[in-house]
């Protein structure tokens, strides 16, 4: 029975999703331009992920074990759209310089992972400990990588010029390259603290290799593959747009 | 005529979704090891992609938009994209399976590529009409499949070299994509300058 405590710090430090893991790069990479867009990727995906793992972990006995990865997928999506919603209300500005990304937090590694990993065998409580801690982990990991590439990039700091004239910007950092190489500085940090201890105690928990976000798709892929065409067709209810399309097959995603 | 041409060639080099638009990278750094893998991996994206576009194109213009449920985008598409991929693997099992050996393992993994979805969701952010959709969606796949075989033969240099210790592993994978992504800015404005 590990503490509260331990599962909240597990994912700022230990398992940190994006330092450690490596997984969830895409928005990483591409929100972490400036510090502010990155700590509202972060704490909108971070929502999401808290509110996904609560609700997840109060359906693990209803939803069927086979059908479990769509189902994840569909709570998720709705938490996403709500989100959505929110910061297209309340912070248009976050919203349009975050653009794409925000739908495509569906489709987060992170929060799937999540999902998949704790949340379906966790309590209540230590899932939503679990997603504060996870969430946090990525949010601090954004801001400390935006302030980084909003510094050095931009010469400011949260909009708020610092090195005006004192040393030219190097504006590659903000952009697409900028945002590999300060990545992989980081991570050569990490690696350079935990001399690769880290990525050791993970792998011992079942994931080899040096790119678990590799593990961690081939797991998910491992869930969806292992599928036995299911004769499941007539439970579909034709009432929404999409379902007739999709759960048929959607009941085969899952493992059996 | 020009105006397709000039959207493929766009997303295919001036803004690749690997390399200047962040899309996709888990697939491009998990299975850029050995180069058939590699492509197999790019062809069986964009094929999913174009399919993806084909179903969700019309969705959104005919049902969502008129029903006035737009905003349910993100719901909808991923659940056509999860559903596209598991037909698309039945599909090919049945009567392909000579195909299905060779992308079987990949298509499961294309549900959680933020590359399709993005794609899909790209073409109704931008206004394209249908055709668009179609060059755009083909030439991010395409230009999905440059970036994976340009990375799996930079890696399969990488694997020979004397890489320093603390850097091996992600760190060095990482800079390497910063370096492509680099040369891949060198486009940046060609296609403005052929198309005009």
């Amino acid at each position: 029975m590990k503490s509260k405590l331990s599962i909240l710090t597990n994912g700022i430090i230990k398992e940190n999703p994006v330092l450690v893991l490596v997984i969830g790069t895409c928005p990483f990479l591409a929100t972490s331009t400036s510090a502010i867009n990155g700590v509202g990727m972060g704490l909108s995906t971070m929502a999401v992920l808290i509110c996904s793992n609560i609700v997840i972990s109060i359906l693990k006995n209803v939803i069927p074990d086979r059908v479990r990865i769509p189902c994840y997928i569909t709570v998720i999506a709705g938490f996403v759209t709500i989100v959505q919603f929110l910061l297209q209300a309340y912070a248009p500005a976050l919203n349009k310089s975050l653009g794409i990304y925000i739908p495509l937090i569906v489709v987060n590694c992170i929060i799937l992972g999540r999902a998949e990993m704790f949340a379906n065998k966790n309590s209540v409580i230590d899932s939503a400990l679990d997603g504060i801690g996870m969430g946090l982990g990525f949010t601090l990991a954004l801001f400390l990588m935006g302030v980084i590439r909003e510094f050095l990039g931009a010469g400011t700091f949260l909009g708020m010029t610092v090195t005006a004239d004192l040393i030219s910007p190097m504006t590659i950092l903000t952009m697409a390259p900028g945002g590999f190489f300060v990545f992989g500085v980081l991570t050569a940090i990490i690696n350079r603290i935990t001399k690769g201890r880290v990525n050791r105690e993970f792998s011992s928990e079942g994931f080899p290799g040096e790119l678990e976000t590799s593990a961690t798709l081939n797991a998910i892929a491992e869930a969806a593959s292992a599928a036995s065409p299911a004769p499941v067709k007539e439970t579909a209810p034709a009432a929404a747009p999409a379902a007739p399309a999709s759960a048929p097959t959607e009941e085969e995603g899952g493992e059996k | 005529m020009a105006q397709y041409l000039s959207i493929m060639l766009t997303v295919m080099i001036v803004s690749n979704y690997v390399l200047a638009q962040f899309l996709g990278i888990c697939p491009f750094l998990g299975v850029s090891k050995k180069l058939d893998s590699a492509v197999g991996m790019s062809i069986a994206v964009t094929f999913v992609m174009v399919l993806a576009t084909v179903a969700t194109w019309p969705i959104q213009h005919l049902l969502l938009n008129p029903m006035g449920i737009g905003y349910l985008q993100t719901v909808v598409f991923i659940l056509v994209i999860a559903a596209l991929v598991q037909l698309v693997e039945l599909i090919l099992k049945k009567y392909i399976p000579s195909l299905y050996q060779q992308l079987g393992i990949y298509l499961p993994l294309i549900t959680t590529n933020c590359a399709v979805l993005g794609v899909t969701v790209n073409n109704i952010e931008n206004d394209f009409n249908f055709t668009e959709s179609l060059c755009n969606s083909f030439g991010a796949g395409m230009g999905f499949l440059i970036a994976m075989v340009l990375f799996a033969g930079v890696r399969g240099k990488m694997e020979d070299s004397d890489i320093p210790e603390g850097l091996k592993g992600i760190p060095i994978t990482l800079m390497a994509a910063s370096i492509l992504s680099v040369s891949f800015m060198g486009f940046s404005g060609v296609i403005e300058g052929i198309f005009g």
